[in-house]
């Protein structure tokens, strides 16, 4: 039988194979190791210890999501609790002198994620598809309307505070600088990733996948559906606790914006726009994310106006998102057909950055005019000035996004046309994947 | 005497007001073949899911060697060692045929919802899934998204993922249904080969699927079993002729 096996059954990786393997985690460890000497400003280290987080938080939704096919609304509720019991944690443990140090707190928020998780998954994850985004959403919005009313415990709007330097040291580090903080979310976030990266690699690991693709006939193998999704839930609700209490490690504070309708939507926003099909997806979308929207943040009041137009294309146009396209170019690469596409890339290029030139000039002149109308009417964006009260801006902007479009839809379709020729060369040379 | 592979006594199912089933008995031995057929309409298939735990009758019994069942979740059946293909393709179309079959295997391996074990690192699983995969005809297809397989291939694994779990009661649905004379015959080798000591119901169009596999064959009309017998028998039951065969077994 084993004979059978081994002609038959998938051949084990070679050699070659698992070191490249174990050289990806070891080059991980390596780039979080020299992150801070070559950024090593106080915001960089904070960009990076947010990235840290939210990375670990929306693979913990890609459990759901991507590997078990839940779509939650309310997966903030298990960061959020799991940040304010770290925060409480920290102000008890520095209070009694308990002798807990700080690296471990996030495990206290791992287990208040899984506490909540536990005791509210078994009814919500009865049924997948509306029922269970339905219920995700009431159980979110019950949680974070008793963030304002229970105000012992949650510290009503202004959220509860704590000191993460007065707990007993570990290496005589005191937690106080950022750089130690991102040490310390750095070292969480790899756990995080290898354990979550190993749970998709076990069996049930791979029946949260079958009940994705098919909770009827994952009955009839010998499963229960709703235990499978009951489990996806307990694990996804443990990591957002550690992430959450990352968070209030990081900023010293939970509130309730932590348990929000806008947590759990920008979750679900980065791990989509990531791409839910790929494990490394949610990774790649929690940076992206997280340095969009802190960069946008400084340039427009109106950012997330622009992040609900980006999510809004990605949904339609690359619904495996920014992992998807990049994979959809793997066997270009490797039938060497990349390079026959790219002129074509270059030139849609052109008209599409034109319309959304004129896009974003459109938005901010109508967001100058009605947010500032008594303002001065001159702004400055890309070294450029604009009357924003001029009907030539209106005019160019107009010209920008529908000569823009009729451009770009042309190059588009011959951008497509020269895909399918570069991708069907390579077929022929035997590179499908 | 050993207890009926399964046995189905006074079952009634009503939707509202219209009964599908009325006074359905039925009993099949056990290591024998046995078809279902009759009419479009007849309740074929709601039978199978009345047996399989995906409805549950209005009243009566269903039993498993001797065991009540009705009542019992798809998956509590299962694990009593019955299975059951689908009559339209119900596979895991994003995953890999090895991934369809290894998790048709898993629970009866005793893997269960285990979140510590390497998946790739279970040698029974390997071994099990590999057999299952060279006897269905699909190892050349190991890594294709079941998706992506021709009709005739999914339907080969429907019948793999439906044996692989090592229940010894089977029950298929039309397993041949749209497919070419020599596809059929070639699943019928199949089927004949993969359930071989064990118990088989089979609903079946194709009668000479029917006649050349069943050792007996039971008559469904109007959710009512008419005749059951061997092939000769219910060749020749004026009752079943005047029913359902008309022309055809002439």
């Amino acid at each position: 039988m084993t004979e059978l096996a081994s002609r038959v059954a998938p051949p084990y990786p070679p050699l070659s194979e698992r070191i490249k393997f174990y050289g990806l985690w070891a080059g991980a460890v390596l780039l979080l190791l020299v992150l801070p000497r070559l950024f090593s400003s106080g915001s960089a280290l904070t960009t990076f210890s947010l990235i840290g987080i939210s990375i670990i938080f929306s693979l913990s939704y890609n459990i759901l999501l991507g590997q078990t096919g839940l779509l939650s609304f309310g997966h903030a509720v298990y960061y959020g609790l799991g940040g304010f019991l770290a925060i409480h944690a920290i102000n008890m443990i520095g209070a009694n002198k308990l002798p807990i140090p700080l690296p471990f707190v996030p495990l206290i928020g791992g287990m208040t994620g899984l506490f909540f998780a536990v005791l509210l998954g078994w009814v919500s994850t009865q049924r997948s598809g509306t029922a269970f985004a339905m219920i995700s959403l009431g159980v979110a919005e019950l949680i974070a309307s008793s963030a304002l009313i229970l105000r012992t415990f949650f510290g009503g709007e202004a959220g509860i505070s704590a000191n993460r330097t007065k707990l007993i040291r570990l290496f005589d580090w005191n937690f106080g600088p950022q750089i130690q903080i991102y040490y310390l979310v750095a070292a969480w976030t790899l756990i995080a990733i290898v354990a979550m990266y190993a749970l998709t690699r076990t069996p049930f690991g791979r029946m949260c996948n079958a009940v994705r693709d098919n909770p009827e006939r994952v009955q009839f193998v010998g499963y229960d559906p709703h235990v499978i999704r009951y489990l996806a839930f307990c694990f996804a609700g443990f990591f957002a606790g550690i992430a959450g209490a990352l968070a209030a490690i990081n900023f010293e504070i939970a509130n309730a914006a932590y348990l929000g309708a806008a947590q759990s939507g920008t979750v679900l926003f980065s791990t989509y726009i990531g791409g839910v099909g790929y494990f490394i997806g949610p990774i790649v979308g929690a940076i992206f994310v997280t340095v969009l929207s802190l960069s946008l943040s400084d340039l427009t009041s109106v950012w997330q106006l622009y992040f609900g137009l980006f999510f809004i294309a990605v949904v339609t146009f690359a619904p495996g998102g920014i992992t998807g396209l990049l994979m959809m170019h793997r066997p270009l690469i490797k039938g060497g057909a990349l390079g026959t596409v790219l002129p074509y890339y270059l030139i849609s290029l052109v008209p599409t950055l034109a319309m959304i030139a004129g896009l974003v000039l459109g938005i901010e002149t109508l967001v100058h005019h009605t947010v500032n109308p008594g303002e001065d009417p001159n702004i400055r964006a890309f070294g450029i000035n604009f009357n924003v009260s001029s009907p030539l801006t209106w005019l160019a902007a107009l010209v920008l996004i529908v000569g823009g479009f009729f451009v770009a839809r042309k190059t588009w379709i011959r951008l497509a046309q020269a895909w399918d020729e570069a991708l069907t060369a390579a077929r022929e040379k035997g590179h499908s994947t | 005497m050993t207890a009926p592979a399964i046995e189905i006594k006074d079952v009634q199912k009503s939707f509202g007001n219209i009964s599908i089933i009325r006074d359905l008995n039925l009993s099949v031995t056990q290591g024998e073949r046995h078809a279902l057929i009759g009419p479009n309409g007849a309740g074929k298939s709601t039978t199978f899911n009345l047996i399989t735990g995906y409805i549950a009758p209005t009243s009566g019994t269903v039993k498993l060697r001797g065991e009540v069942i009705s009542g019992l979740r798809p998956y509590q059946i299962n694990r009593r060692g019955l299975s059951r293909s689908f009559q339209v393709t119900n596979v895991f179309a994003n995953m890999s045929v090895w991934e369809n079959l290894r998790c048709a295997v898993l629970w009866t391996a005793g893997h269960r919802y285990s979140f510590w074990k390497n998946i790739d690192h279970l040698p029974e699983v390997r071994d099990r899934t590999a057999e299952i995969l060279a006897d269905i005809g699909l190892a050349t297809r190991r890594d294709v998204p079941a998706g992506l397989l021709t009709y005739a291939e999914q339907r080969a694994l429907e019948i793999g993922i439906t044996v692989a779990g090592g229940a010894d009661v089977i029950l298929l649905d039309e397993p041949t249904a749209g497919m070419s004379h020599a596809e059929t015959e070639r699943a019928v080798t199949l089927i004949r080969r993969l359930t071989e000591g064990r118990t088989l119901m089979i609903v079946e169009h194709d009668m000479s699927v029917v006649f050349g596999l069943a050792d007996r064959i039971s008559v469904l009309v109007y959710g009512h079993v008419i005749a059951t017998g061997t092939p000769d028998q219910i060749r020749s039951d004026p009752k079943v002729r005047e029913a359902y065969l008309g022309e055809e077994a002439a």
